[in-house]
């Protein structure tokens, strides 16, 4: 069943060169870690997907780069303001794992935090272009970083239930080592609920919705 | 009447939504299974979408055979949207279909557009059934009254209009196209104007029921294309927004009917038309009559 409803700012913070974007929660569920929202952006035609980061009480917090159009308008949020979100959308994090390790690229950090909690703070690893970059792994204490030219996949231990989100360079690399890792994938959304077929991904040949089957995908069913 | 339009809704995947219109159009269904197109598929504009989705869809025989009986265990009046690349395609579809509306979708890839054509697609399938028959038009026609006029002889019972408009985005660093195939079909805000224009001169052309569509996002929205001459009213690009537009859509539409004195938004169908010395007649409600006759 969908869930769409207005939530006021609470605020919107910078993370070195991200936001975090507080929000109200209101009736809104946070679902599971990988599962994502589709947030108005305001001024533009359509939402924008994006991660829940972290859901303390009463909260839904979105970390987020402004990238383009959208991106740039929900950084302009002030606290008091209001904005649509649909969700929680698409499949999640299977949770069920025996030694989770988490491995983040950049933005693709953002449903890490969450994640962490659920799984009572398994090991992290992130990778991010600059130090500026970097200061968003506060938000995942005890996580071991990667500046650029360092690599994540450098920095992984063998032996892991990985569950990984980042740019598609990575997420591939990690799904080389890691057959088994659930990755976190990123496709242009229109809907986010399987309306539009805009977000076609190539998995087994056939072209699949990545809001239905995903976001969150087995490496070894998107090879 | 409130529908959503071809391709803007999966009910099968999300049934309530479906639920919320009064009948449901599937997605284009071809006679082979087509993949759709390479990604990326969708680019946001400042005032809509293009789309290359590629009329992806599993083809008839799997429509028939497995969608079709579960879109109706919805218990919704189905309209299913025919497309093909001949009018003999398109009319063994329509031979094969059963206590559905067909909408033909005349302004498919491939398929000339020249009013010939669209006559004779809607001839052959008019040939092949007796269902209810609603001819789908690209917007982009030179004279889409002329042929909306020829659908009309060649036997439809109704127009929807429009679909998409054929439009171009580029990347802001590499002013390449942003679609993977170039140009798309454009939707939302910006093709309500011309819808409009389309629904405005093929209500005075043919008088036939129309299914007026285009950027709908608000009751307002839906108000004027049944003012131009809509029977009917679909949401595509506003369901991505908000599933929940149907329902805000119905709601406001009356809403805004009533506060310019409608009692049924149906009895400002047309009257877009009405000169405007008539506005004051015009504005009475379908069932009452109107005061110059009641003596
Ligand atoms: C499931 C999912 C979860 C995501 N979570 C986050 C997150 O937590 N934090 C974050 O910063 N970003 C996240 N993203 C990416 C984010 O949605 C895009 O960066 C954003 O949509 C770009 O919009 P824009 O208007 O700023 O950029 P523009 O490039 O101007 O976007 C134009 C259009 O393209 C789409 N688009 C462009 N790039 C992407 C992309 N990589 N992914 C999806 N849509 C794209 C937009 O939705 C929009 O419709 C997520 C994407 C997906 C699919
Ligand atoms: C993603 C997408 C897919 C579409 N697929 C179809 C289709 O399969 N068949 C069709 O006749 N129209 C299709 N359309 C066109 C819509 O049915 C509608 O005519 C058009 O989008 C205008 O309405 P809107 O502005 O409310 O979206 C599609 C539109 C979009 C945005
Ligand atoms: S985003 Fe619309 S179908 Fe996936």
């Amino acid at each position: 069943m969908l869930s769409r409803g207005r939530h006021s700012v609470l605020a919107n913070e910078p993370v070195g060169p991200y936001r975090l974007l507080r929000v109200e929660r209101g009736r809104a569920e946070p679902g599971i870690p990988g599962q994502f929202f589709m947030l108005e952006a305001p001024g533009r035609v359509l939402p924008r997907p994006m991660s829940l980061c972290l859901a303390p009480p009463g909260e839904l917090d979105f970390l987020f780069e402004p990238v383009g159009r959208g991106t740039r308008a929900l950084a302009a949020l002030e606290a008091g303001d209001e904005l649509a979100i649909l969700g929680p959308l698409g499949n999640g994090f299977r949770l069920d794992v025996d030694r989770p390790l988490l491995v983040g690229g950049g933005i693709g950090m953002a449903p890490l935090p969450y994640l962490s909690e659920k799984l009572g703070g398994p090991p992290a690893v992130l990778g991010f272009r600059t130090a500026h970059h970097a200061e968003a792994a506060a938000l995942l204490p005890g996580s071991e970083v990667a500046v650029e030219p360092g690599l994540v996949t450098e920095l992984l231990p063998a032996g892991h239930d990985v569950l990984a989100c980042g740019p598609e360079r990575m997420l591939q690399a990690v799904g080389a080592l890691f057959p088994g890792a659930q990755l976190a994938w990123e496709a242009p959304m229109a809907c986010g609920y399987g309306a539009c077929y805009g977000c076609a991904v190539d998995l087994d040949g056939t072209y699949k919705r990545l809001c239905v089957e995903g976001p969150v995908l087995e490496a070894a069913a998107c090879s | 009447m409130l529908l959503n339009a071809s391709g803007c809704l999966d009910a099968l995947a999300t049934p309530e939504v479906a639920r919320a219109f009064d009948a449901f159009v599937t997605k284009t269904v071809t006679p082979l299974p087509r993949e759709g197109n390479d990604p990326t598929r969708i680019a946001e504009t400042d005032h809509g979408l293009l789309n290359s989705i590629g009329l992806q869809n599993p083809g008839r025989e799997r429509f028939l055979a497995v969608v079709l009986p579960q879109l109706r265990g919805l218990g919704l009046p189905i309209w299913v949207s025919v497309g093909g690349f001949s009018a003999d395609e398109y009319a063994e579809t329509c031979s094969r279909l059963s206590d559905v509306t067909i909408e033909l979708n005349l302004s498919c890839p491939n398929v000339d557009e020249a009013p010939e054509a669209a006559s004779e697609i809607v001839a052959a399938c008019r040939a092949e059934t007796p269902l209810p028959l609603y001819a789908k038009l690209s917007p982009a026609l030179p004279d889409i009254a002329d042929v909306a006029r020829a659908a009309q002889a060649a036997g439809a019972d109704g127009l929807s209009l429009v679909n998409t408009i054929r439009g171009l985005a580029l990347d802001d660093e590499t002013l390449r196209p942003r679609l993977a195939r170039g140009a798309g079909g454009y939707s939302g805000p910006a093709l309500k104007p011309i819808a409009l224009a389309a629904v405005y001169v093929c209500y005075r052309a043919t008088g036939l029921p129309i299914v007026g569509m285009g950027g709908v996002s608000t009751g307002r929205d839906a108000l004027e294309l049944i003012a131009a001459g809509a029977s009917a009213v679909a949401v595509g690009t506003a369901l991505f927004t908000d599933p929940g537009a149907p329902h805000r859509v119905r709601a406001d539409l009356y809403k805004a009917a009533a506060a310019l004195g409608f009692e049924d938004p149906l009895a400002a169908r047309g009257i877009a038309h009405a000169p405007a010395s008539q506005l004051a007649l015009s504005k009475r409600t379908t069932n009452k009559t109107p005061a110059y006759t009641a003596k």
